[in-house]
C-alpha cells in the first residue's frame, strides 16, 4: 500500500530523482572538514526555527523588548531552551561557517569552476555576520545598546560617507526606538530573505559542480 | 571496497541511513516537542480573580432603573501589566433589594448598554435585546445576562468578582 502510494507520487514528482541528485551525489574521498557546510546549513535551519518561535513573544520596542525576553526566560515553558538554542546556535554557526570557509580556502576548492560557489559563500558569511550584528541589539540590554553604539560608530569612521552610513544604520543620529525596529526588520525579514536565496544558489552550485577532492602533492 | 568489510546482514549504506534517521528524529524531537509546549504555554495559565468590589452606598442608585458602574482591575499578561475595565449595571428594586448584572453579552462577549427609550439592554454586535431583568427579548443570546453575587456591608454595596 505505502509502496504503491510512493510509486504513484514518485512517478509524478520525481522524488527518487531529487533524492539521488541531492543525497546520492558522487563525492571524492573526503574528511571531516567537509562536513562543516552541512553543519552550517543545519545550524542555519535551527536558527530559523528557533527564531520564528522567539518572535511569538518578542516585541521590538524599547519599552517592552527587555521585558518580553524576561518573560520568555521566566514565564514561558522551555523559553530558556528556545532562546538558549538561538543564542548559542548563532555563535556556533559563525564558527562552523568560518571553518568551512578556511577549509575551502586551504584546499583551494574555490578555484575553477567553483568561483561562484565561493562568491556566494563569502556573501553568506557576511550575511551571517549581519544577522549576528542585528540580533545582538534585540535584547535591548546594556550590552546590546553599547555594542550597537560602538558598532555603528565604527561604521561611521568610513571616509566621506561614514556619517551617512551611521545615520542609515541608526535611523537617525541617535540609537533609538527607530534603530531597534529597523534592526529587527533586518534580522527577521530582509537578511533572512537574502540569505535563503543565496543558500539556494550556493547549494545549487555545490550539487551542479560537485565538490573538489583534497589536493595532493601533484596538483 | 575490499570484501573483508562486507557483512551479509547490513551494508554500510543502510547502516548510515538508519543511524542518520535515528539521530535526526531524536534531534527533531528534542527541539520540536519543547517548541509545542513553548507555543501553547500562555494558554495553560488561566486568569484567576476573586474579589469583592465596592460599588458605594446603595442609596446612590436610583430605584428601578439599571445604572452603569465600572471598575478597573490590574491584570498581568505576559510582559504587560495593564488596567482592565469591567462594567456592571445596578438595578435597585426597593430599599434593600438589588440585582447587579454583568455588562458582558451572553452571546459573544460584546458589552451591552442600557437603552432607556426601549426599556432594555442592547448589544450592538448582533442586535440583541435583554429586558430590565436580564431576560433575552430578541436576538441570538443563549441565556439571560449574568448576575454578580451581591452583599451589603457597612452600608456599601459589594459585588463578588470571580474569574477563572
Amino acid at each position: 500500500m505505502a509502496q504503491s502510494i510512493f510509486t504513484w507520487l514518485d512517478e509524478r514528482l520525481g522524488l527518487t530523482e531529487i533524492y539521488d541528485t541531492i543525497l546520492d551525489r558522487k563525492v571524492p574521498k573526503v574528511n571531516w572538514w567537509f562536513t562543516l557546510g552541512s553543519a552550517s546549513l543545519f545550524l542555519g535551519l535551527l536558527q530559523g526555527i528557533t527564531g520564528m518561535m522567539l518572535s511569538v513573544y518578542y516585541v521590538p520596542t524599547p519599552d517592552h523588548a527587555y521585558d518580553s525576553i524576561t518573560y520568555i526566560m521566566t514565564g514561558v515553558q522551555f523559553g530558556w531552551l528556545i532562546r538558549g538554542l538561538h543564542h548559542w546556535g548563532a555563535s556556533l554557526l559563525i564558527l562552523t561557517a568560518f571553518f568551512h570557509l578556511l577549509r575551502v580556502f586551504f584546499y583551494g576548492a574555490y578555484k575553477y569552476p567553483r568561483e561562484f560557489t565561493w562568491f556566494t559563500g563569502v556573501f553568506l558569511m557576511i550575511g551571517a555576520l549581519g544577522m549576528g550584528f542585528t540580533g545582538y541589539l534585540l535584547p535591548w540590554n546594556q550590552r546590546s545598546y553599547w555594542a550597537t553604539t560602538v558598532g555603528s560608530e565604527i561604521a561611521g569612521t568610513v571616509p566621506v560617507v561614514g556619517d551617512f552610513i551611521l545615520r542609515v544604520l541608526r535611523g537617525g543620529t541617535d540609537l533609538s526606538a527607530v534603530t531597534l525596529s529597523r534592526f529587527f526588520a533586518m534580522h527577521i525579514w530582509i537578511l533572512p530573505a537574502v540569505i535563503i536565496a543565496t543558500v539556494c544558489a550556493h547549494l545549487y552550485l555545490v550539487i551542479r559542480l560537485g565538490i573538489s577532492n583534497i589536493p595532493d602533492r601533484d596538483s | 571496497m575490499s570484501s573483508k568489510y562486507h557483512s551479509p546482514n547490513m551494508d554500510r549504506r543502510s547502516f548510515v541511513k538508519i543511524v542518520t534517521s535515528i539521530l535526526g528524529t531524536t534531534m527533531a524531537a528534542i527541539v520540536g516537542l519543547p517548541m509545542i509546549q513553548f507555543f501553547i504555554s500562555p494558554a495553560l495559565n488561566k486568569a484567576t480573580g476573586d474579589d469583592w468590589i465596592s460599588l458605594g452606598p446603595l442609596e446612590n442608585y436610583p430605584l428601578d432603573i439599571p445604572t452603569p458602574f465600572s471598575f478597573n482591575l490590574t491584570r498581568v499578561n505576559g510582559w504587560e501589566r495593564s488596567s482592565q475595565s469591567y462594567g456592571a449595571f445596578v438595578l435597585r428594586q426597593s430599599g434593600t433589594d438589588v440585582i447587579v448584572f454583568s455588562d458582558v453579552c451572553t452571546h459573544l462577549s460584546c458589552r451591552v448598554s442600557w437603552d432607556a427609550d426601549q426599556d432594555s439592554f442592547f448589544c450592538p454586535c448582533h442586535a440583541a435585546f435583554f429586558g430590565k431583568y436580564g431576560e433575552v427579548i430578541s436576538g441570538p443570546p443563549p441565556r439571560p445576562l449574568d448576575r454578580y453575587e451581591t452583599k451589603m456591608e457597612e452600608g456599601q454595596l459589594l459585588i463578588h468578582f470571580q474569574e477563572g
